[in-house]
């Protein structure tokens, strides 16, 4: 059994930081593994232990700086990644939902898997949508937002359980191949060992054009435009409390005292 | 003419509030653009739940009578048609767990570009959204240059239409393709009850992914003995198993309204401000200035909450941990 995680690095913003021409310079930002991917590659890896024969292989839209985050998924066990890009895609003005969903359309015709698991957004720009867009590209079946697998292979059923507004969870059987968007919490994501740092290093990870992988170049070109960005300015006038930690504390308490919450 | 076309949401026999406002975005839309706006009611008991979506602004609205509960296949197939059908130009859904599984399939089924979690959006020829990116720590203007569209809307940011509407009911008769029905709703679980309840609570003291390490943790449980409070969190702190998921407010957690409600370490993302919007008064902790909870704050301190926390626990007579 094949198993594909779509795993994205994502940006973070440093506390203090500005906006000049819409976008945030790269000196305030950081990078790292989407969240919601780390816990969709420990599902694949764990589904791995547990079957016989399962190979996990990580899909990947980015520029080589990305290379570090990929190679730390093939440290918690994925088997080999593949990694998306060439001028063309670094050129796009913007890279839309459909355009990802495309490449990793792209990928998943080449690779085949039996089952994609994609995070349920990630963590810079928040879409949730690439998993779905993908699933319904490929004619693959899905699930959003998943807190819960348990895996028939035989059966070809995947059963899950998806995490619903207000603690409420829906018990959904799909047919698989499907796309599963994983939500956070739905295990304990390892951290990669020493041992699988080192091994991760030895494990293939190809990078493909978009020439490799079939597509013309239009295939990034897109009717949407950000044409701007810009700090949300603030709806509410909060009164900061300053000083030395004791005095920020004693401010605090005497709100609490004031209003008859706290006895103490 | 461009019209637009809504899609309300429903849960175990229940229209959810995200439905009313789906009326109010797609109002203001079809406003400017001079066009209808159309709802769909998909599954369930439609006759019902269409009474109940005609509202003011509404002008004509689809039932779909197929399956009971949401099912993205049923509801992907039906909304192709529809929008095909009445020649829509703009597709809103909810930015809700369901609309997410189905919203991006609706989108590539009619070839629309798509853009999602918008909080809000304005038509002068072309359609402007904005949304946030980097957990809300920036806005972005996303310009449209199609004429159609589809869009998913952030709950809680538009207000419900009220008033009683006069809109056309009809029954469209989608033809659903049972074979293309590959996933099934088997159950509901309620998550998580237990010992306590923190929607009961007049104090909440809550933490989030600043607290770094469950080691750190009996540092806010001291503050919580002294201030005879009780201990909520974010989601990350309940994900890595630090605290029991009934701890958690937001979205998938709880929805509390305290009196004094003071988020620690916590960053303010929609989905956690979803569960704590509502409480009275709100302190926040947190050494960004740029964090969005202070959007919320009626009081802060930009400071580092292991200087800040220790002299609270001191100040109301509590005993420092050793850590
Ligand atoms: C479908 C879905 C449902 C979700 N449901 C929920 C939900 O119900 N509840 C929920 O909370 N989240 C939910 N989330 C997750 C949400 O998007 C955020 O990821 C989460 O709320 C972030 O938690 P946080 O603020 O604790 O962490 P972060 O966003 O990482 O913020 C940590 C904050 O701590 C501050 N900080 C760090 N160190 C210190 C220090 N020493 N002193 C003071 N401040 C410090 C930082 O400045 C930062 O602002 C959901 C997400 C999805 C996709």
């Amino acid at each position: 059994m094949k198993v594909l995680v779509t795993v994205a690095e994502v940006a973070e913003v440093e506390d203090k930081f500005e906006v000049s021409d819409d976008e945030i310079a790269e000196q305030y930002l950081t990078y790292d593994l989407n969240e919601w991917d780390d816990y969709a590659v420990e599902e694949a890896v764990q589904l791995s232990e547990e079957e016989e024969d399962v190979e996990v292989i990580t899909a990947t839209i980015g520029p080589e700086r990305s290379e570090e985050t990929i190679r730390m998924t093939l440290a918690k066990g994925a088997d080999r990644a593949v990694r998306v890009w060439d001028e063309a895609i670094e050129s796009a003005d913007y890279l839309d939902i459909n355009s990802k969903a495309d490449l990793l359309a792209a990928v998943v015709e080449e690779e085949n898997p039996d089952l994609v698991l994609s995070g349920v957004q990630s963590g810079d720009k928040a879409n949730g949508a690439t998993g779905v867009s993908l699933a319904q590209k490929i004619g693959f079946e899905w699930g959003a937002v998943v807190n819960k697998l348990e895996l028939d292979v035989d059966g070809g059923v995947a059963t899950v359980h998806r995490e619903l507004e207000g603690g409420v969870e829906e018990v959904t059987d799909i047919e698989t191949p499907a796309v599963l968007t994983i939500q956070s919490g739905i295990n304990e994501p390892r951290y990669a060992s020493l041992r699988g740092i080192r091994q991760a290093q030895r494990k293939p990870l190809d990078v493909q054009t978009l020439e490799d992988i079939s597509l013309d170049a239009d295939v990034v070109e897109s009717p949407l435009a950000q044409t701007s960005m810009y700090k949300p300015e603030s709806e509410s006038d909060t009164t900061m409390w300053t000083g030395s930690p004791e005095d920020e504390a004693a401010q605090l308490a005497d709100l609490l005292r004031n209003k008859g919450v706290v006895d103490a | 003419m461009s019209d637009v076309l809504i899609v309300t949401e429903h849960r175990r026999g229940e229209l959810r509030d995200v439905s009313f406002e789906m009326i109010s975005a797609g109002r203001e839309l079809a406003d400017e653009t001079g066009g209808k706006l159309h709802a769909a009611v998909i599954s369930g008991d439609v006759d019902t739940f269409a009474d109940q979506v005609n509202r003011d602004g509404v002008d004509a609205i689809h039932t779909i009578s197929d399956g009971e509960e949401f099912n993205h296949d049923i509801y992907t197939q039906a909304l192709e048609q529809l929008a095909n059908e009445l020649d829509t130009s703009y597709v809103l859904i909810p930015h809700s767990v369901n609309g997410l599984d189905y919203a991006p399939a609706v989108a590539e089924a009619l070839s629309l570009p798509l853009v999602t979690d918008a909080v809000a959006h304005s038509f002068d020829g072309t359609l402007e959204v904005t949304r946030e990116q980097y957990g809300g720590k920036v806005e972005t203007t996303i310009e449209v240059e199609a004429d159609r569209a589809a869009l998913t809307i952030r709950p809680a940011e538009w207000p419900q239409a009220d008033g009683m509407g006069e809109a056309d009911i009809s029954t469209f008769d989608a033809a659903i393709d049972e074979s293309a029905i590959r996933s099934t709703v088997t159950g509901f679980e309620e998550a998580a009850g237990g010992d306590v309840d923190i929607s009961e609570a007049d104090v909440l003291v809550s933490i989030g992914r600043g607290i770094e390490e469950e080691e750190n943790l009996p540092l806010i449980e001291a503050l919580v003995e002294a201030t005879d409070a009780t201990l909520s969190s974010s989601r990350p702190v309940v994900d890595n198993g630090w605290l029991p998921a009934n701890r958690q407010v937001g979205q998938s957690g709880k929805v509390v309204t305290p009196d004094v409600y003071i988020a620690i370490g916590i960053s303010g993302a929609v989905q956690h401000v979803a569960g704590m919007k509502g409480a009275d008064t709100i302190i926040a902790i947190n050494t960004d200035a740029n964090a969005p909870i202070y959007d919320l704050a009626d009081y802060g301190i930009e400071d580092d909450l292991f200087d800040v926390v220790p002299a609270l626990i001191e100040e109301f007579g509590g005993s420092v941990p050793d850590m």
